[in-house]
């Protein structure tokens, strides 16, 4: 955590001395892509536009992930650049009620996209304005081992017995069924995103996380219920509380666990970690209540314009770029992820392809995410109680009661 | 006339320039931001908005969090546990304290941990600990017990990290140990030898009281080592599982400035309360100053 505090203060010192005073046809870009596939992908996406507007100098600020998220207050605050990569739902309100953000309605209806990018506008609406353009989106769902699965003869369940069967026969045969980190919390959020979005669907979902419905409500149970179910027949790896998402990868390249519940993301390791395509397989996570209308988990990532930035004229010509569909289709090429613009076409990669065809076809809803669609401190201690419910699920009443009362209070 | 009344201002005035720096540099730095906390602890405050003034409101829901106590309980754990390194060191110290050939070899392996960074240390124990290929649960499965995953199990997690807090603050207290060892006056040692004192009655009546001054020392950084216990915390669990290896001073970071927290009030909140602790112990540690000074 020193080196994390360090490092948030060398970025806000870099900030400073970086950002100070944009000159006219400057334009200043701050994202957290630090990874290697996003900083690529940018790299590109600046070069690009810069090759097209050679009135504009773009300088570019690439925070550390991790580090970016307290970041982010500050310069937007203090000393904003022009353009700030973020996450669209509720992660970006406290900036959008802050009025940090600027509100962009006028570049989507000069540049068409409200049917370009049609399919994220609910994401990006607060207090019906628009906050800014969402350039990438991924799935989740269940990422497997399709050899152990052919070995064993099990064919991708499509529906809850059929899942539940599936996990039997890897346990009887000695291999775990699902392979989870929890140590940092999120990955649990993703399985019971998943588990509620199946048993009570879209709109339970997202009341939930708008705090419209307590966390003793007998839906809610209904899904622990389910997860109940899967924990008491052995599905997750064991002492998941220790590991983080990539050191659960592990256990998957090595075979001794079939499946994971994750976003696309996780190809990319999978891959380098030597797993084929033949190996490695994805599916839908199965039906569970029959009749709940079909809704994904994609969370989509976002540019935006600082309401403090000095070059808006400039920004609003860099949103636009980024929404147009030969740049979307480009620079989702470079990231291993999926394109928002519809007239974009998805890379040639079958998870990719399985992902679109998934996510288009998802009539109930497209969810961001539990941590993205329920406000920060909600998040925190929903996560810590889906943690705490996978190791103890005895505690399950104490759990809901805890999420209760912080329930009441962030919401008021 | 007029040189004397300039020699005497220059004598009261000498003094405080000389000390006017550093007592700026405290005044700004500690004693300010100090009531600043105190202040803030009364508002509900996002980092980014506006303010609103709750009142005690904050410290009301502190007292009605399960989170602040099991804090607390690990504060108090760390404080108590984390004094093993002052026996521990003092062993090392008298272990060490021998001239045989290579002994100062010894002695910076001995002090190597001390050296690295915490967050090293952490990573180190994360690794030893793992469940399936950590060295201590490899030793475990070989003599043919269970592995323990110490850090994902409520019940071990805080001893777990305080283990690996104590293998460099072991280090230190040794260091300073040895370095009193060296002041030990050999005089003594031969009057206790010639009234037949041995062993532990040596150690204990002529040894360790010539010792005194590393053994405060020791104590009081150790105290405060246990205090801002936060980089292992952070490296090896982030305050998990579900917060049951939190301590003040982690909560107050997590609840002000981590992802997920931004409430600076009821994270100012949780400061103030570390901070009325921190003063028990250092209006302690004045008075013993105080009286050590009245009785030379």
């Amino acid at each position: 955590m020193t080196r994390k505090l360090l490092r948030n203060v060398a970025t806000i010192a870099a900030t400073a001395a970086l950002s100070s005073s944009a000159l006219a046809g400057e334009l200043v870009i701050n994202t957290d892509t630090s990874d290697p596939a996003p900083k690529a992908a940018f790299e590109q996406l600046i070069a690009d536009f810069e090759a097209e507007n050679p009135d504009v100098t773009v300088t570019w600020n690439i925070f550390d992930h991790e580090g970016y998220k307290t970041s982010i207050r500050n310069f937007l605050t203090a000393d904003a650049p022009d353009i700030a990569n973020w996450y669209a739902g509720n992660r970006m309100l406290p900036y959008v009620n802050a009025g940090l953000f600027e509100p962009v309605d006028d570049v989507w209806e000069e540049h068409g996209l409200t049917e370009s990018l049609k399919s994220a506008t609910a994401s990006m609406t607060i207090d019906g304005k628009i906050w800014g353009v969402p350039y990438t989106y991924y799935q989740w769902g269940v990422y497997y081992r399709k050899d152990i699965f052919d070995d064993l003869g099990i064919a991708v369940p499509t529906n809850w017995e059929e899942f539940k069967q599936a996990g039997m026969t890897l346990s009887d045969n000695g291999i775990t069924p699902i392979t989870i980190g929890t140590k940092y919390l999120w990955t649990a959020a993703g399985v019971f995103d998943y588990l509620n979005l199946r048993t009570n669907g879209y709109d339970f979902h997202m009341a939930l996380t708008r705090g419209e419905i307590a966390w003793t409500d007998e839906r809610v149970r209904a899904t622990m219920n389910n997860w109940m179910e899967l924990i008491e027949a052995g599905f997750f790896l064991e002492n998941h509380a220790a590991y983080s998402w990539q050191e659960a990868l592990a256990p998957m390249v090595q075979g001794d666990a079939a499946m994971y519940v994750m976003g696309n993301f996780a190809v990319a390791p999978l891959r380098e970690a030597g797993l084929t395509d033949d190996q490695l397989g994805f599916f839908q996570f199965p039906e569970i209540t029959s009749g709940v209308p079909v809704a994904e988990e994609a969370p989509t990532d976002t540019i935006h314009i600082p309401a403090n930035s000095s070059n808006k004229e400039d920004a609003k010509r860099f949103l636009a770029f980024v929404a147009r569909a030969d740049v979307q289709t480009k620079i989702n090429k470079t990231l291993g992820q999926l394109p928002i613009n519809s007239g974009s076409t998805v890379a040639d990669d079958k998870f990719l392809l399985a992902g679109f065809e998934m996510l288009s076809a998802a009539d109930g809803g497209i969810a961001q995410f539990f941590d993205r669609d329920a406000p920060a401190e909600m998040a925190k201690a929903g996560m810590e109680g889906f943690q705490e419910f996978m190791v103890k699920p005895e505690r399950l009443d104490t759990i809901l009661q805890r999420l209760e009362k912080a329930r009441q209070r962030v919401y008021n | 006339m007029a040189g004397l009344a300039n020699r005497i201002n220059q004598r009261a005035l000498a003094p405080w320039l000389f000390l006017a720096p550093g007592v700026l540099m405290f005044l700004f730095y500690v004693i300010f931001p100090v009531f600043q906390s105190i202040g803030l602890s009364l508002y509900e405050w996002d980092g980014l908005g506006e303010k609103s003034y709750v009142g005690m409101g904050n410290y009301v829901e502190l007292m009605d969090d399960e989170a602040f106590y099991t804090s607390l309980k690990n504060n108090v754990i760390w404080l108590v546990l984390y004094m093993l390194a002052i026996p521990a060191g003092l062993f090392i110290a008298l272990f060490l304290n021998q001239t045989v050939w290579g002994i100062r070899l010894y002695k910076s392996l001995f002090f190597f941990p001390f050296v690295i960074s915490q967050v090293v240390v952490g990573l180190v124990f994360s690794w030893f600990y793992d469940p399936t290929f950590g060295l201590m649960n490899v030793v475990l499965k070989s003599i043919g017990l269970d592995a323990i995953a110490v850090l994902a199990d409520e019940r071990y997690v805080t001893y777990g990290i305080i283990a690996a807090g104590l293998w460099p603050q072991t280090a230190y207290c040794m260091i300073l140990y040895l370095t009193g060892l060296n002041a030990v006056n050999p005089e003594q040692i031969e009057a206790g030898r010639l009234d037949n004192a041995k062993g532990w009655k040596m150690l204990w009546y002529v040894i360790l009281p010539q010792l005194k001054p590393a053994t405060f020392i020791a104590v009081v950084v150790t105290v405060i080592g246990a205090l801002r216990s936060f980089d292992l915390i952070s490296i090896m669990t982030d305050g998990g599982p579900w917060g049951s290896s939190r301590v003040l001073a982690f909560y107050m970071y997590e609840q002000a400035f981590s992802e997920y927290g931004f409430r600076m009030g009821y994270g100012a909140a949780i400061a103030v309360v570390l901070f009325l602790i921190m003063i028990v112990y250092i209006a302690g540690f004045l008075y013993k100053m105080y009286r050590d000074e009245q009785d030379n």
